[in-house]
């Protein structure tokens, strides 16, 4: 391990700045580094360091709270009725408890990715050495990683380097977490900026662990051409034997791949993935398969193909093990986080492990040893493939499941458990009467969560009926997927920053997130392609990358196929897993840090102020569902890039809404003038939840303005807000006065309608300043 | 009838929604406030009630009992087919948000709303904005106008039936002139 006592020495930095060299090359690791751009004012920030820029935006962007639940349980004092303006025995207010589990549902987030982290690097470590380069894109990139050298200052050169930076965040995540204990934290505002604080710890965290899986395994470095691979269940032969891989964290899927290559197996066995590992094990090996996001687990293992199930950790099924054993597969559980009750069989030998697996004599086993894991899995999967085989299909025959349809009492107990309130009983019904359809409908809604299921009163298999109902749709899925890039270049940055600050590249959208979709996948996709087709830069990760690559046009080619792979106007950039989302935030950095040249060391707040009065990035997780994807929302917030959800978002408790008719909250300085200037309400919200597609379109439009944008640019940006508004919500937005500051900001195309409001709404002229929230402290040049 | 949200799993907390046993108490409602408003969304649009849909009965009740609408997302478009101009377009937690602000003006800028009235959104979605309302607008009244029990508003329909559901719409529209 690297230097330790981190918490001295930021103790050191937040109070007597001078010292900070002293302290750090004294002790640190990075002591021979020879980076000279200054250090910036806030190197490892403490959790109050960005305190003022947090309550800056907050003053802007006030939360809304929809609190979850009325009561608290977090201490025995509880539960505590927290309605209204009751307060709890601790003292604690509804709005405090709302921000506090946000903050408690972030530092989940933040801890998953750094303790994600923290199994990679030290695992990279023990495997290539702590003086491994870190090389995330070759001669491509200079600026390595761009959300370390702003957060903590540093410029990490090896593996080793970026213990240091683990340790920091897993301190900071630790104090946090603290603010959440009974007694402690009560300002709703002070638990806000703690919240951005851990989101900005977690892109720290995510930027770690992909930069060092880049490197030391050799994945797609910022590769726009990264190739294209396979995804959907109708790209997996299944007269092969057949491993499934679930979770996120890559290395026993590194060593099942490295095994089939030492052995010559390579092509006689097909290894798939599911969640971020198949996109990371897809970024090692073309040869590796991805079956689909997080809600296609239990359709998975339920078609019987999987020979053996290997899981390592985050957004796996918690009863994976009982879904397997009903069809007598093997599972490995390969991480501390996430041991299934498994007995620890990491000192035994892989021969009788093997043995008991494809005996049944054990349902699985946890291993913590990856190289053991990948040729377990591998010998495992041949020896159980001739087992399997002889199986009946090992879900329902359709005869047999029109048979558990008839069962239906039509009490309606399923769908007042289905989290999309699809109408199980009707389809139900008619699939008793021998016709599929509705129910085949359903599967396109269905984020495979069988609670449905849970609640059905005749124990009817529904999700397995919905599956065979489906029938072909599941076969037919097959498409391609341009594998995770990792970073965006310096060279396109380059090319993009000028085009992006002055809006002449109307905006970056980030498709992110989970999968838990309101109304089916092909959403994501038709946005993805909408705005592409608008030339905005797209970018995805994640199962939102995944779902967006299982969609056709009519052509029968995926948005990968369609979009080039370069971050530019019109590209469609999937960065990669979830830790790649570090990219997408770092590329907003990286315009301020490369395009502009602003110092990006220890600078957080100028480069977060620069980012949100100047890039047009757009956050959308539409199916957001987990703690991780509130810690990324909130890592984007803090820069000050807005976030959108689906309708399923408002359960994260809490929005944070702009109100576009306080026009004294829309003012900016004028770094050029000194003077406050009103910008309209640019970016009008920091997180918002929408109700349906055609909405979040139109938001994410409307939310890609900036202060900075040109009169070109600004054009530009109403024209696609305008005329989405108008295609997919029927009207002219009638709030396009804010929006105009000069009268050449007005798209040629739409003057005429566009003049006649400004008339109306006793519009007037202001200027286009250079923007910033900051106030510059007195005596300060 | 009960007090049972309709998705099983979400139940409210301690003060949860009255029921609406029958059209007189939301009647009542509607004709005692000063300043009543609509939230409609989406999928008042979608929704069978015999040969209209939904959203037919809410343009009508509008339009009789003088209740200025909000229509969120794409529910607009909805509206003007049928000849009908929304107050107002704005995303649902947006205008959920400025209804917890007493000094909001509403939407004509004539004075703060004093009845919401929900129908057609997502369920959990207008479950939770009920909630943002029931905890920080003490001063304004909700009502769920959907056929499902919705615990955080005011008042609230427990799960009827769609023919249930007609007969109070037109039981409340009955006792308006056309
Ligand atoms: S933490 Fe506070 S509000 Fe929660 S149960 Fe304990 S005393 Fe009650
Ligand atoms: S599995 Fe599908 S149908 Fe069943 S409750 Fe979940 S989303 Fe609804
Ligand atoms: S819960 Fe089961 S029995 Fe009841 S309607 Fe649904 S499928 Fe039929």
């Amino acid at each position: 391990m690297g230097t330790r006592d981190i918490s001295i020495r930021i103790k050191e930095i937040e109070t007597e700045i001078g010292q900070i060299k002293d302290i750090r090359f004294s002790v640190g690791r990075l002591a021979q580094e020879t980076w000279d751009e200054p250090q910036g004012p806030t190197p490892f920030p403490s959790i109050t360091a960005l305190r003022d820029w947090d309550l800056t935006l907050l003053k802007r962007y006030k939360p809304f709270y929809l609190p979850f639940c009325d009561l608290c349980c977090l201490c025995t004092f509880g539960k505590c009725d927290l309605t209204g303006d009751k307060k709890g025995a601790c003292g604690i207010t509804m709005p405090a408890q709302q921000s506090r589990i946000v903050l408690l549902a972030a530092c989940i987030g933040a801890a998953t990715h750094t303790s994600h982290a923290r199994e990679l690097v030290t695992h990279l470590i023990t495997e290539f050495g702590e003086d491994e380069r870190l090389d995330p894109g070759g001669l491509n990139i200079k600026v390595e990683a761009p959300i370390t050298r702003l957060v903590c200052g540093v410029k990490p050169e090896t593996l080793g380097d970026l213990e240091q930076v683990l340790d920091y965040a897993e301190q900071q995540i630790t104090s946090l977490l603290a603010c959440t204990h009974t007694g402690q934290e009560g300002n709703p505002l002070d638990l806000e900026s703690k919240v951005f604080h851990t989101g900005m710890i977690d892109h720290l965290s995510m930027e770690v662990a992909d930069i060092a899986q880049v490197s030391a395994y050799h994945l797609p470095k910022a590769d726009p051409d990264a190739p294209l691979i396979d995804i959907g269940f109708g790209t997996v032969d299944t007269t092969k034997p057949v491993i499934l891989v679930i979770g996120h964290n890559v290395p026993p899927a590194v060593e099942i791949m490295d095994y089939m290559q030492e052995n010559d197996l390579v092509g006689t066995i097909e290894v798939t993935g599911i969640c971020c590992t198949g996109i990371d094990m897809t970024r090692y090996s073309q040869k590796a398969k991805i079956i689909g996001p997080i809600s296609w687990q239990i359709r998975y293992v339920r078609s019987g193909i999987p020979d053996i199930i290997v899981v390592d950790e985050q957004c796996i099924r918690t009863d994976i093990l009982d879904e397997a054993r009903a069809l007598q597969i093997p599972v490995i559980a390969t991480s501390e986080k996430n041991c299934l009750g498994l007995p620890n069989r990491t000192g035994d030998r892989s021969d009788a492990i093997i043995d008991d697996l494809v005996s049944g004599r054990t349902d699985g086993a946890f291993i913590l040893n990856p190289e053991m894991v990948g040729e377990i899995a591998v010998r495992t999967a041949m020896r159980m493939r001739p087992k399997h085989k002889k199986k009946k299909g090992s879900i329902l025959s359709p005869d047999e499941a029109i048979e558990e349809a008839k069962r239906c009492t039509q009490c309606r107990e399923c769908r007042r458990a289905c989290p999309n309130d699809l109408h199980i009983s009707d389809a139900m019904r008619a699939f008793g009467r021998n016709d599929p359809t509705m129910l085949a409908e359903i599967y396109d809604a269905c984020v495979g969560c069988i609670k449905c299921e849970q609640a059905c009163t005749q124990d009817i298999p529904i999700h397995s009926l919905i599956i065979i109902a489906a029938g072909e749709k599941l076969k037919n899925e097959a498409f391609r997927l341009r594998a995770g890039r990792g970073a965006i270049q310096d060279i396109e940055i380059r090319q993009v920053g000028g085009p992006i600050v002055l809006g002449e590249i109307p905006g970056i959208v980030a498709f992110v997130g989970c999968a838990n979709y309101p109304g089916g996948g092909h959403e994501l996709a038709e946005m993805a392609i909408e705005f592409a087709n608008r030339r905005f830069i797209i970018c995805t990760s994640g199962c939102a990358a995944m779902t967006i690559g299982m969609y056709r046009d009519e052509d029968g080619r995926s948005p990968y196929e369609i979009y080039p792979g370069n971050f530019e106007a019109g590209g469609m950039v999937n960065v990669g897993s979830c830790v790649s989302n570090a990219h997408i935030s770092g590329a907003a950095v990286k315009i301020a840090s490369i395009f502009a040249r602003r110092n990006l060391r220890g600078n957080y707040e100028e480069i977060a102020d620069y980012v949100y009065n100047r890039v047009g990035a757009v956050g959308v997780a539409w199916g957001a569902m987990s703690q991780k994807a509130a810690s990324i929302a909130a890592g984007f917030w803090r820069l000050g890039i807005p976030v959108i959800v689906g309708p399923h978002g408002t359960k994260y408790r809490r929005m944070l809404l702009g109100r576009s008719d306080h026009d004294d909250d829309w003012y900016v300085n004028d770094a050029r003038t000194g003077e406050q200037v009103y910008v309209g309400p640019v970016p009008e919200h920091l997180f918002i939840a929408v109700e349906t597609k055609e909405e979040a379109m139109v938001m994410i439009a409307k939310l890609s303005m900036r202060p900075n944008d040109t009169s070109r640019g600004r054009a530009l940006k109403l024209t696609h807000y305008i005329d989405l508004h108008r295609r997919l919500l029927g009207s002219m937005p009638t709030d396009i006065h804010r929006f105009v500051r000069l009268e050449a900001d007005i798209p040629i195309t739409m003057k005429e309608d566009i003049v006649a409001i400004l008339k109306e709404k006793d519009w007037r002229e202001t200027v286009i300043p250079d923007p910033t929230l900051i106030q510059k402290k007195e005596g300060s040049s | 009838m009960s007090q049972d949200a309709w998705l099983t799993a979400e139940v409210a907390g301690p003060k949860k929604a009255s029921l609406i046993t029958k059209p007189e108490i939301a009647d009542a409602m509607i004709r005692r406030a000063k300043r009543p408003i609509f939230i409609v969304g989406s999928i008042a649009a979608e929704i069978d009630l015999e040969e209209k849909k939904l959203i037919d009965y809410i343009i009508l009740m509008a339009r009789r009992c003088s209740i200025q609408v909000v229509a969120t997302a794409n529910t607009n478009s909805e509206f003007l087919k049928r000849n009908f101009t929304p107050d107002a377009v704005m995303p649902a937690v947006d205008i959920g948000n400025r209804l917890t602000d007493p000094t909001w003006q509403g939407v004509d800028g004539k004075g703060p709303h004093d009845l919401a009235i929900f129908v057609g959104l997502p369920y959990q979605m207008a479950w939770t904005i009920l909630s943002g309302l029931k905890n920080f607008a003490p001063n304004l009244k909700t009502i769920s106008l959907d056929n499902v029990y919705q615990p955080n508003a005011r008042w609230s329909f427990s799960n009827i039936s769609v023919k249930n559901w007609i007969m109070n719409l037109e039981a409340i529209l009955g006792n308006r002139e056309a």
